[in-house]
Parts: structure tokens; sequence; C-alpha cells
């Protein structure tokens, strides 16, 4: 189910920042949800998981309250500007993205160079309300503002080979002062099955909070899959390639017994380190249990029949 | 006691103790939400930044620990060797704080699941390993202790902190994600202040020593300044 919200309301007219700026997480779960759904339009954000369905559904559950806008761009791991979590909303700070371009190529009908602005200006410009869980075992929910990619993708007309799309991070040391040391094969590569990339689901971030994305939040564009681990998220996207074959992704040329191409959040496949079955909801003391799917599974889960999950983590 | 030391005493306990109390301190205010200063230092995740910074101050009392006989040796700093005690204890008591954090707020206590994490993840009982041995040398930190065992027992008990060094780090470099940069520099200080030692055990003899540093050693129970050196 797809929300759409007019484009033309930004959420920051009709949603109180103060709400969003308030320092910890402690907001009364009652009081965040009622202010969204006062807001109108805003209840139906939380309607593509929702209450209604329910916890087991998979949605946002009813103690699922907004994460703070200090922590979510406080707290990021984006090894680009650092690799210390605080690290990128300092390092990132004079990080300049305009003009920006995107690359589109490989087995697609339209490729070339679009400037950002050409790159967005067809599409209608949505706010989704998402959980999102890092392989480290942290989880927070984000309202982001974006394209669906399908959108993006059906606009660019893949041709019949294309199986994959590989996306890729700007490359710059010397924008990106994180990449003058190889703590990862730059520039940073993820990559989606089209059919994944295709989900309703999946979005091209380009803001959070109503609000246009923040440098370490991954400016000016970057991927949201709510049913993966958060590192499937490239950030500062530049290229977008169309492929045959399963493209290998950054974290898996790191370490590809720790992390594989497909990153679903599994509770019942435990990263070789650490569970997984368990997550700390940033703002919180307790510990939460992790979804199928982070909780997407009834949207999701038909991608993967079949296919042996412990195998293909 | 030296008039030095009634007053370097109490200003290296403080010192060595003022980081657990900022934490503690820390924690407090993220707990009862409040606005005092010190809010918001613990960061979006409070209970990951306390894991590291115990686990840090571990291994930095670790290495001030081990820096004591080296520094004796080769420079004859003796004026040291009456603080090795106390920042020994410290290293034990920032460990602890490490292993509670972890239990407490990581694990938020769920046996289950502490014994499963410690029985699967090598890194994890390393670390939790590293802690147990550190429990005998503190308990037999005491003078009485060394008199009960003997100079040479006691010392051979202690050479234990060296395993401790080392698991670790060994845990340390296990836990970080990708980036070796910080247990690399610690791993260089230990190579460091162990590798004195073989040094200096090359060249016992040859080494010049102060005058008071031969007594001692012969007599480990004569003075403050009397726990040998392992």
């Amino acid at each position: 189910m797809i929300i759409r919200k007019p484009a033309d309301i930004p959420s920051s007219e009709i949603t109180d920042e103060r709400l969003y700026l308030s320092r910890r997480a402690f907001i009364g779960t009652a009081g965040a949800l009622g202010l969204l759904a006062a807001t109108g339009g805003a209840s139906s954000l939380l309607a593509c998981t929702t209450r209604d369905e329910g916890e087991s559904a998979g949605g946002v559950a009813p103690d699922d309250e907004l994460t703070p806008y200090e922590d979510v761009t406080s707290y990021n791991n984006f090894f680009e500007f650092g690799t210390d979590k605080a690290d990128p909303q300092h390092n990132a700070r004079g990080f300049v993205t305009r003009p920006w371009s995107v690359a589109v190529a490989g087995l697609v009908k339209k490729p070339g160079t679009y400037a950002l602005e050409d790159f967005l200006q067809p599409h209608r410009i949505e706010d989704r309300v998402y959980r999102m869980r890092c392989v480290e075992g942290w989880s927070m929910v984000i309202p982001w503002r974006g394209v669906p990619l399908k959108d993006m993708i059906a606009r660019f007309e893949p041709l019949p080979g294309a199986k994959f799309v590989e996306f890729e991070t700007l490359h710059d040391p010397k924008r990106m002062p994180g990449q003058r040391r190889p703590v990862l094969t730059w520039p940073y590569r993820e990559g989606l099955r089209l059919d994944e990339a295709m989900h309703p689901l999946t979005l091209m971030v380009t803001g959070l909070y109503g609000k246009e994305l923040p440098n370490q939040n991954g400016a000016p564009l970057r991927l949201v899959i709510p049913w993966k681990y958060g590192f499937k998220g490239i950030k500062s996207i530049v290229a977008m390639r169309f492929v045959e074959q399963q493209p290998l992704n950054t974290w898996q040329e790191a370490a590809p017994h720790e992390y594989g191409f497909y990153a679903n959040v599994n509770p019942n496949v435990d990263h070789p380190r650490w569970s997984q079955a368990k997550e700390r909801r940033i703002g919180e003391f307790r510990r939460r249990d992790t979804l199928m799917f982070n909780g997407y599974a009834d949207q999701v889960a038909s991608l993967y029949a079949g296919m042996d999950l412990r195998k293909h983590y | 006691m030296t008039p030095s030391r009634r007053v370097g005493k109490p200003l290296v306990f403080l010192a060595a103790l003022a980081p657990a109390l900022w934490l503690a301190w820390t924690l407090l205010v993220e707990w009862r939400g409040a606005d005092w200063p010190g809010a918001g230092w613990l960061g979006a995740d409070p209970v990951e930044k306390l894991q590291g910074e115990t686990g840090r101050w571990t291994l930095i009392f670790l290495a001030l620990t081990l820096a004591v006989t080296p520094l004796r040796r080769l420079l004859g700093w003796n004026w040291l060797q009456p603080y090795r005690r106390m920042l020994g204890l410290f290293a034990f008591l920032y460990a602890t704080l490490h292993l509670l954090n972890y239990v407490a707020l990581w694990m938020t206590f769920d046996l289950g699941d502490i014994a499963e994490d410690v029985a699967e993840h090598p890194w994890v009982w390393i670390g939790v390993t590293a802690w147990a041995l550190l429990v005998p040398l503190a308990i037999t930190s005491t003078k009485g202790w060394v008199r009960r065992l003997g100079g040479k027992r006691w010392q051979r008990l202690h050479r234990i902190v060296y395993v401790v060094a080392i698991a670790g780090l060994v845990h340390f470099f296990l836990a970080v994600k990708r980036d070796v940069q910080e247990p690399t520099i610690y791993a260089l200080v230990f190579a460091t202040l162990l590798g004195a030692r073989l040094v200096l055990r090359r060249g016992r003899g040859i080494t010049p020593r102060r005058a008071g540093t031969k007594r001692e050693e012969m007599h480990p129970i004569a003075s403050d300044a009397s726990v040998p050196s392992p």
C-alpha cells in the first residue's frame, strides 16, 4: 500500500517542529502519534504500516514513535565522513551538494547523466515513516521524504536483460575525508535485484522530517529499503547501473561471511558476531524483538519465496 | 609515607576516578532526561557509548599499570611504584563497569541471551575471560596477600596481567566493525610495554638502577613501594 500526500504541503508547515527537535525520545507515544493524527493528511503517513494492521501485520507498532531529529542526524554510519557515528555530523558540515548529477547507465533505454533537478523533477515527492534497523543491532523510526524508486526506474525503461540495479556513492576524497583511508573499497557500492528496486516500499530519499536531507544522512540523494539492514541504504548517490549479474556490494566485498547481498532484516539469522533477534531503539533503554523483514513481511516476503534466507543473508 | 605521596595518592585517585564519575553522572542525566550539564554527552545511543568508554578506560589503565615497571627500570622513576596497585585496581574497576554495562544495559539482564552470547561469540567470551582473570589479581593486590603468597609466587600470579592485556586487545579488534585504527594504537602501546620487558630481561644487570630498587626487590614487604614487579 502506498501512501501519497500532496507534495505542495511541506510537513514543516503542518507538524510542530519543536516536537521533532525535542532533545530525547522520551516523548509520549500518544503525544507523537496524536500529533501526527491531528495533522490530518499526515496521519496517512503511518497508514502504510500501521496501528490498525497491528504489530504482527508488520507495521509501525503502536509504540513506534519517531526518533528525534537530533538523534537521526547525529548518529550516522557514513564512513565517507568518518567511522565514528558522531563524525559525519561534523565532517559533512561543509559538504556541497550542488551542482550534483546522477549517471544512469547499463541495460536501459534512456541512459545519460542527469542534473539532480532534472533527475527528480518529473516525480512527486512523498513522505513515508519507516523503521530503520542497522545491522549492528540498533534501530530508529524516521520520517523520510522521497520518490518511490520504481517511478524513476520506469522512466529510464530498463531493457529485458536488466536483472539488477547497482548504485554508487560519490568518490571524492577531497570532499569526503573518510575516503582518504582505505577503511572500505571506495566508492561505496550497493545493489538490488530489479524486483526489490521496483518494490513500492523502496524509496529514493531526498529529505527527512519534511526538510532537505542533511549531509550526514546522505545528501542529496540516498536509498532507503526499509526491510533491509541500513547499510543497503547507499548515500550520496552519483550512479545507477542496470546490469545482468548480481553486483558485489561494498560490505559484502569487505567481509563476505558477515554481510551478504540481500541483507534482509531477519531475527532468525544471526550475524557471526552477534544475535540479530533483538534491537535497541535509539532513545530507549529496553530491547525490542526484531521483526521479520523489519516488520514489512506482509509486503515483501513474497519476493523471497522459496529462498534459503540462511544462505542468502 | 612521604609528603609528596600523601598529596599525590589522593590526586591520582581522584583523577583516575573522574572518568567513572563523569560517565555515571551523564547516565543519570540521561536517565532523568534532565537538562543538567553533561546532557546529551552520551549521544544518541548511551548504551553503546558507555560500552565503548568503559572498555577504552580499561585499556588505558591496563597500559598505565604496565608502564610503571619499564619506566622505573629504564628511567629510574621509582616514585611511580606506589601508584601501581591503584592503577591496576582502576583497570579492574573500569573492566567491571564495562561488564556491568553489558549485563545491565546492553543485555538488559537477560541471562539466557547473555549465556548464548558468551558461548557463541569468541570476542565476547574472550572479554569475559579477561575480566575474570583480573578478579584474582584484584583480590591479591593487598600487602597481606603479597605476604601470604610470598614475593615470587605473587609475582608469578600477577604475570596473568599480560594475558589480560592481550585478551583485551583481541577483544577490541574483534569488536570493531571495520576500522581498526583505534585498536591498532592500543596494540602498539601494549607491544611497546611488553616488548620493553623482553629487552629489560635480556639486559638484566646492565641497566643502571637506583639504590632503592634493589633493596625493595629483595624485601618485597619492606615498604609501601614494595610490591614486586611482574
